[in-house]
C-alpha cells in the first residue's frame, strides 16, 4: 500500500473535489499469470466537472472504470467518492457501459429497464414516472417507452442506457466508451447529447474514451494515458468557449492545437512502452 | 402479422405428422383380422364408450392431477435448486458428480425403493414423477443461471438492484430460456412415468387401466387408451408451447434481431 501524504482538496478548476483516485494499480491474477493492467493513477475530479480520460485500447481504462465504479477492487491505491473510501458500487453513481446491447436486460421493455433502478431505490410510484418521463424526453426517446431494447438501433439503445443513467439521479456519471460502436452521424448527435445533457443537471461526469477528438470535444479536461502498464501521462485543460458545436469548435485552430497536443502525448508513449512487454 | 403466421405455421407443421401417422394407421388396419390389432375405425368407435364415462373422472382426472403435482414439485425444486447450485461456485463442483449420477438412475427402478418409503399411495407416484422431472429442469436451470451476462451482473451492481429483484429480474428470466427447455424435457419424461408408476400398483389412473384392459384380454379397449396418451401428450405439448410463446417472446424477438443483424 502506498501512503498518500497529499490529500487533495481542490480540483484542478478550483471546485471542491467529488473523486478522488489515489496510486490506483490494478494486476490481474489468474491460470498462472499475471497483468498489470493499470500502474499507477492519481487524479481527482472536481464536483461539476466533466472530465474525459483517452488512452489507446488495452490501456486499461475499463478496468480503471470499474475500480471507480467499486466492481474492481484496486490492488493497491484507493478511490475516494465523496469523501469516504469506494468498496462497493457506491450508492450516488450510474454507469454507462461500453456493451450498451448487452447491459439493457433484453425482457423488460425500455420503460421497465429505466424504472427498475429507480424501485430498488424505493421512490414512490408519482416519483418514478416523473423521472422516467423527463429521462426519456431528455434522450428524446419518449415515443418507445414500450419498445423492447432489441428492437431498437444501436445508438438508441445507447440512449436508453444514458436514460437510465440520469434517471437514477446520480451526484456522478461514469461512461465508457459509450460510442464506440455507432455510426459517426449518431455519434455526434449523442456527444451533443452528453454535453447538453451535462449542462442541464450538472452532474460531475467522467467520460472514457479511446478517441481523442472525442475526448477534447466533450471535456473540460482530458486525461491522457499510457498503454498498459498505465499511468497518467497529461492532464489537459480544454480552454475551448463552453457553447460547443460540431462544426465551429471542431474547425477552431484551438481544438487542433489540443488535438494535436494530445495526439503527441498519445504517440509518444506508445513508441516508449512498445519494446516493454508485459508479463 | 409476422407473429400469428408463424404460430398458424408451426400449429400446422406439429399437426402434419401426427396426421400423416393416424392416416396410415387407418389405412394399414382397415382390414386387419388380427385380435390384437384391431382396425382403427373399430379402435376409434368403441373410444367413447370406454372414456368419455366415468372413467374421464376416474382414471384419467387423477393421473393428470398426479402428474401435475409432480410437475410442479420438479419445476419448484429444480429452478430452486438450480439456482442455488448455479449460483455459487463450490457448491456446483460439490454436486457435479453427485447430480451426474443421480441423473443416470432411470426412474422406474426407483419405484420399489419409493414404494417402501412412501407406499403404494399417490405420494408414491408423484415422487415417481418428480423423481424423474427433476434432473432435466435442475441441470439446465444450473447452465442458464451460470450464462447469465457479466454486464448485466455488473448493471445490477451499479444501480443497486439485489435481494428478490435481482433472483427475479436478473437470474431467472435470464436462465427462462433454459429453464423453459428443462420443463419442455420433464413434462415428456413425467407423462411416462405417470403411466410407469400406475402399473405397479394402484387402483386407478390410464396406466393402471391400460393394463386392466390388457390383462383382461380386452384388447381394442386397450388401444384405445393408448390413443388416448397419445393424444394427451400431444396435448400438453401444445399447452408447453403456448407457455413457451407467452414467456420467452423477448427471447425469440432478441435472436431474431440478432440473426437479422443490426438494425
Ligand atoms: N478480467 C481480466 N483478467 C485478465 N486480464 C484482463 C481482464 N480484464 C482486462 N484485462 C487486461 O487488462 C488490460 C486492460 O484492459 P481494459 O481495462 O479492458 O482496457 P481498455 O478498456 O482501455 O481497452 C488488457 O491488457 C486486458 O487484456
Ligand atoms: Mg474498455
Amino acid at each position: 500500500m502506498t501512503v498518500m501524504t497529499q490529500t487533495q482538496t481542490q480540483s484542478r478548476t478550483g471546485t471542491e473535489v467529488l473523486l478522488d483516485v489515489r496510486g490506483v494499480r490494478k494486476v490481474y491474477e489468474g491460470h498462472g499469470r499475471s497483468v498489470e493492467a493499470v500502474r499507477d493513477l492519481t487524479f481527482a475530479v472536481g464536483k461539476g466537472e466533466l472530465v474525459c480520460v483517452v488512452g489507446p485500447s488495452g490501456a486499461g481504462k475499463t478496468t480503471l472504470l470499474k475500480c471507480i465504479a467499486g466492481l474492481l477492487a484496486p490492488t493497491s491505491g484507493e478511490v475516494v467518492l465523496e469523501g469516504a473510501a469506494v468498496h462497493g458500487p457506491p450508492p450516488g453513481m450510474a454507469v454507462v457501459f461500453q456493451e450498451y446491447g448487452r447491459s439493457l436486460f433484453p425482457w423488460m421493455t425500455v420503460r421497465r429497464n429505466v424504472e427498475l433502478p429507480l424501485k430498488e431505490k424505493k421512490l414512490p410510484k408519482a416519483r418514478r414516472e416523473e423521472l422516467i418521463h423527463r429521462a426519456l424526453d431528455a434522450v428524446g426517446l419518449a415515443d418507445v417507452q414500450s419498445a423492447y431494447p432489441w428492437q431498437l438501433s444501436g445508438g438508441m439503445q445507447q440512449r436508453v442506457a444514458i436514460a437510465r443513467a440520469i434517471a437514477y439521479e446520480p451526484h456522478i456519471l461514469l461512461m465508457d466508451e459509450p460510442f464506440a460502436a455507432v455510426d459517426a452521424q449518431t455519434r455526434a448527435d449523442l456527444e451533443d447529447l452528453v454535453r447538453s445533457l451535462w449542462h442541464r443537471l450538472g452532474v460531475t461526469t467522467l467520460f472514457v474514451t479511446h478517441d481523442i477528438d472525442e475526448a477534447v470535444y466533450l471535456g473540460q479536461r482530458v486525461l491522457v494515458l499510457s498503454s498498459s502498464p498505465t499511468v497518467v501521462l497529461d492532464d489537459v485543460t480544454i480552454d475551448l468557449p463552453d457553447e460547443r458545436d460540431q462544426l465551429t469548435t471542431r474547425s477552431s485552430s484551438r481544438f487542433a492545437e489540443l488535438r494535436g497536443h494530445v495526439f503527441e502525448q498519445v504517440q509518444r508513449a506508445k513508441k516508449q512502452s512498445a519494446p516493454v512487454a508485459t508479463a | 402479422m409476422s407473429v400469428l403466421r408463424r404460430i398458424t405455421r408451426s400449429t400446422v407443421a406439429a399437426l402434419a405428422v401426427p396426421a400423416v401417422l393416424l392416416a396410415l394407421w387407418w389405412v394399414l388396419t382397415a382390414d386387419s383380422e388380427s385380435y390384437y390389432l384391431p382396425p382403427l375405425s373399430q379402435i376409434l368407435s368403441t373410444f367413447d364408450d370406454v372414456w368419455l364415462s366415468d372413467r374421464l373422472a376416474a382414471d384419467v382426472l387423477p393421473s393428470l392431477l398426479r402428474l401435475l403435482g409432480g410437475f410442479l414439485v420438479a419445476v419448484l425444486l429444480g429452478v430452486g435448486l438450480g439456482v442455488l447450485i448455479g449460483s455459487l461456485r463450490r457448491l456446483r463442483a460439490f454436486c457435479e458428480p453427485v447430480l451426474e449420477f443421480l441423473r443416470a438412475i432411470p426412474p422406474p427402478v426407483l419405484v420399489p425403493v419409493l414404494m417402501l418409503f412412501a407406499g403404494i399411495g399417490d405420494t408414491m407416484k408423484v415422487l415417481v414423477i418428480v423423481s424423474g422431472c427433476l434432473w432435466p429442469i435442475l441441470l439446465n436451470t444450473v447452465e442458464g443461471v451460470r450464462a447469465v451476462d457479466e454486464v448485466l451482473v455488473e448493471t445490477c451492481r451499479c444501480y443497486g438492484v439485489r435481494g428478490r429483484a435481482r433472483l427475479w429480474h436478473l437470474v431467472i428470466r435470464s436462465a427462462s430460456p433454459q429453464i423453459v427447455t428443462g420443463m419442455r424435457q420433464g413434462l415428456s419424461v413425467g407423462i411416462i412415468l405417470m403411466v410407469i408408476s400406475e402399473m405397479f400398483a394402484a387402483s386407478n389412473g390410464l396406466g393402471f387401466t391400460i393394463i386392466q384392459f390388457q390383462r383382461t384380454f380386452a384388447v381394442t379397449e386397450m388401444w384405445t387408451g393408448i390413443l388416448l396418451l397419445g393424444v394427451l401428450g400431444f396435448l400438453l405439448a401444445l399447452l408447453m408451447r403456448l407457455f413457451e410463446r407467452r414467456v420467452l417472446n423477448w427471447y425469440f424477438g432478441l435472436r431474431q434481431a440478432q440473426r437479422g443483424g443490426s438494425r
